[in-house]
């Protein structure tokens, strides 16, 4: 294994001037900034036509998917997208208060979240639910958070997802004190030699934006877990926006490059290539778990949708840049390789087709159908212990609102 | 100039016009910004976009991407960056997307932006703005739907108000910029839209003072007076609508400056009716709503007829949105308590 310090260096050329102001929309269609280019340090192992290309580095990381199991992160992909759409929709019918698409960010979230271990852990953002499914996390858990009936209903603990988290940047800080846990248990560093990691080894993951990046809980966090050499990688969705703002509001050179001020190794990756983020996150959840300390990777992606169902992308976007990256769509590069090289079939695509447009009616179901959470929920565990000032809010409300009953009934 | 202003630039100082919330305030901002060429804006997607709820709509086209500035993702940044600039001599409008998302920049408000007049024995002034769309009532995600005022009225140095109607968006924030002090301005987001004919022209009263904008009958012998801010504006006037049909006539009282607090009105009020409710979003502990009961009692002891009642948002985290109908006031529970100091 080389040593991933190789990537860390930038390139001369490769640092962008500074920016001071926003591109012109002639800008964004020219040069399309560096939002479709992910530079020559980008790490890719399927092209966007589906060609396999070799990597000396990650290979090894890889070197067990096959096929069987390219056809299986293919239907991730598929299920995940065909269930953010159905979020889409179901937000569009009224069914859901907000819904915040994943559109175009499949392979970054599968690839990742494929990775993982059981015993790892991973603490997403709010647009995570590809990295949801991956840690086995039934989808229909996180519907309520957008339906607004609850706060996200998985088993955060025996699942090892944390709730997803709103306030930017929170989270980052967080997972390094997880990972710092996981090495105080001695769950770290315990394999017998560089290239192997002992079954017991555990690392965390967290997951960020571009714009995330500005903030100074992500930068303590960088701090802490290089002070710690604590087992986390911190996994940037560079999705070229942050809202309305482009990547370049928040930095004057790529991103992952700035895991070197830090002291630990940054990685960019083709965050639309998922055999890629499946071999580079393999790679640097390995690293963690031998003790090295923590990993940045830059996953470079594209939000291919609004923000979220509220946003409205027209104002501030040109739809040239759409096209641009739809060529480089994630499950197409899947498809066309599985095509190409015979690793499945029509058949095989019509399958998986199927099972999704199932899936998306199963989660429809359970959505609009979901119970609104009772009024005493309002004052449910907001302590850990008992609250008798709580108890007494809650039953003075209660006979309040049992008090319209008995009118109504008088009526 | 005039050549290239908008139409929105034609529209600050034209006599009265219907404006929603959201354009009073956009039009404030930009008779400050005229005003003063020291005036600039920073925020999260305040430039291209104007802003989550459209509040800076077309400043950065009009005024320049210096003075509207697409900042990068970071409160304490950009509430941190405002003061070095107010230092310097501008007067900084700061933008908080969403009340939940001040916290990052809690640290610069309380130990600099509070406190640097005082520290610099007057020698520094620091008048930053920092806007606050706050409160519930959106059908919203977590963090979303905050009233943390009370926070900062409880920290020295800082001035808090918040605007109620299209007419206070509109001088009150041309007012706050004026300031010397940092205010804190919490705009009520779920009333943004919310319209009112609004005087352009007419000389605005003073900005850190309450205001009596409902005087109940005085010759009802169910007399109470009401007090809130901001989004429970609106719902203490249906309140005492809906009240004034059933014979129960009611005062009410917008205070506007939430720190400090100026009670004069509410005294004088509560003098008359003897009677007090109290309405707001936020939790009841150890809040604005406290302090108002305190003073009152102080003030007015020998006048009241009831303890004062207060109707507020649960001692809870905000609830998810699907709860959010019992966790907010509504006209309901503003009545029942009325009816309930009155029964006293
Ligand atoms: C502290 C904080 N400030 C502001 C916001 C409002 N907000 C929500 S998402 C977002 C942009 C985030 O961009 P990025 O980190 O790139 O993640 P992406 O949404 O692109 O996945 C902003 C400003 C927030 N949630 N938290
Ligand atoms: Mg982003």
């Amino acid at each position: 294994m080389s040593s991933p310090e190789t990537w860390t260096h930038p390139e001369p050329g490769a640092v962008p001037a500074a920016t001071a102001a926003q591109p012109t929309p002639e800008q964004v269609i020219a040069g399309l900034r560096a939002t479709t280019e992910g530079g020559i340090e980008l790490t890719q192992l399927l092209t966007p036509e589906g060609e396999r290309v070799a990597s000396p580095i990650f290979d090894g990381f890889v070197s067990d998917i096959g096929a069987e199991q390219l056809r299986g992160l293919y239907r991730d992909m598929v299920l995940v997208r065909r269930a953010d759409r159905e979020g889409n929709a179901l937000q569009r019918q009224g069914q859901l208060g907000i819904w915040v698409p994943l559109l175009g960010q499949e392979a970054a979230q599968i690839g990742s979240g494929r990775a993982l271990r059981p015993t790892d852990m991973a603490f997403p953002s709010y647009r995570e639910h590809g990295v949801a499914w991956a840690r086995g996390v039934d989808l229909k858990d996180i519907f309520g958070i957008f339906r607004c009936t609850d706060q996200g209903s998985w088993d955060f603990q025996g699942s090892r997802l944390h709730p997803y988290t709103i306030v930017i940047g929170n989270q980052v800080v967080n997972a390094v004190g997880y990972a710092m846990g996981q090495k105080f248990d001695g769950k770290v560093g315990n394999a017998s030699h560089e290239d192997t990691a002992a079954d017991s080894d555990e690392a965390t993951i967290t997951y960020f934006g571009d714009g995330a990046t500005s903030q100074g809980d992500v930068h303590e966090g960088f701090v802490w877990s290089s002070v710690y050499d604590a087992p986390v990688v911190f996994f940037c969705q560079n999705n070229q926006w942050a809202i309305s703002e482009p990547t370049e509001r928040q930095s004057r050179l790529p991103l992952y490059q700035r895991a070197r001020g830090y002291g630990f190794p940054g990685v960019r990756v083709d965050g639309n290539d998922v055999l890629a983020c499946l071999a580079v996150t393999r790679w640097a959840l390995h690293t963690c778990r031998n003790g090295n300390g923590p990993v940045l990777i830059e996953a470079f992606t594209y939000r291919m949708d609004a923000h979220t169902t509220s946003d409205d992308p027209t104002r501030y976007r040109l739809s040239e840049e759409l096209e641009v990256w739809r060529l480089k769509d994630p499950i197409e590069r899947v498809r066309a390789h599985l095509t190409r090289t015979e690793g499945a079939d029509q058949e095989f695509f019509d399958a998986v087709d199927a099972e999704a447009d199932e899936f998306a009616v199963e989660l429809r179901d359970y959505c609009v159908n979901m119970p609104d959470p009772p009024p005493e929920r309002i004052f449910s565990n907001v302590y850990a212990e008992p609250s008798p000032a709580l108890d007494a809010q809650r039953d003075s409300y209660l006979s309040y609102l049992a008090g319209f009953e008995s009118t109504a009934g008088e009526g | 100039m005039t050549a290239t202003m908008s139409r929105d630039a034609e529209q600050a100082g034209q006599g009265t016009q219907t404006l929603t919330i959201a354009k009073g305030l956009n039009l404030g901002l930009r008779a400050a910004m005229e005003a003063d060429n020291k005036v600039i804006l920073l925020g999260e997607d305040i430039g291209r976009l104007g802003g989550v709820f459209r509040v800076t709509d077309g400043l950065q086209k009009d005024f320049g991407e210096e003075r509207v500035l697409d900042t990068p993702l970071s409160e304490s940044g950009i509430i941190g960056a405002a003061i070095g600039l107010a230092v310097r001599g501008y007067r900084p409008v700061c933008e908080i997307q969403f009340d939940g998302f001040i916290f990052p920049g809690f640290d610069q408000i309380i130990s600099q932006l509070a406190k640097l007049h005082y520290r610099s024995e007057g020698r520094i002034s620091v008048p930053v703005v920092v806007r606050v769309p706050y409160g519930g009532g959106i059908g919203a995600v977590e963090h979303h739907s905050e009233s943390p005022e009370s926070l900062f009225c409880h920290i020295a140095g800082l001035k808090v108000v918040s605007c109620s109607n299209a007419t206070d968006a509109y001088w009150m924030m041309q007012q706050a910029i004026a300031s010397d002090d940092p205010v804190m301005f919490f705009e009520p987001k779920r009333r943004y839209w919310e319209k009112a004919d609004v005087d352009t022209t007419a000389e605005p009263g003073p900005l850190m003072a309450s205001r009596l904008v409902r005087r109940g009958d005085q010759n009802t012998t169910k007399r109470a007076t009401l007090v809130s801010y901001g989004p429970q504006m609106r719902t203490c006037l249906d309140a005492a609508t809906a009240a004034a049909e059933d014979g129960v006539s009611l005062d009410v009282i917008d205070l506007r400056s939430l720190s400090p607090l100026s009670l004069e009105p509410v005294f004088e009020s509560v003098r008359r009716t003897g009677r007090l409710v109290m309405v707001t979003e936020a939790p009841s502990e150890s809040s604005i709503s406290s302090e108002v009961a305190a003073r009152v009692q102080q003030e007015c002891f020998y006048s009241l007829e009831a303890p004062v009642h207060r109707v507020t948002g649960f001692d809870t985290p905000y609830p998810p949105a699907k709860l959010e109908e019992h966790y907010l006031p509504d006209l309901d529970r503003v009545l029942y308590a009325v009816d309930q100091t009155l029964a006293y």
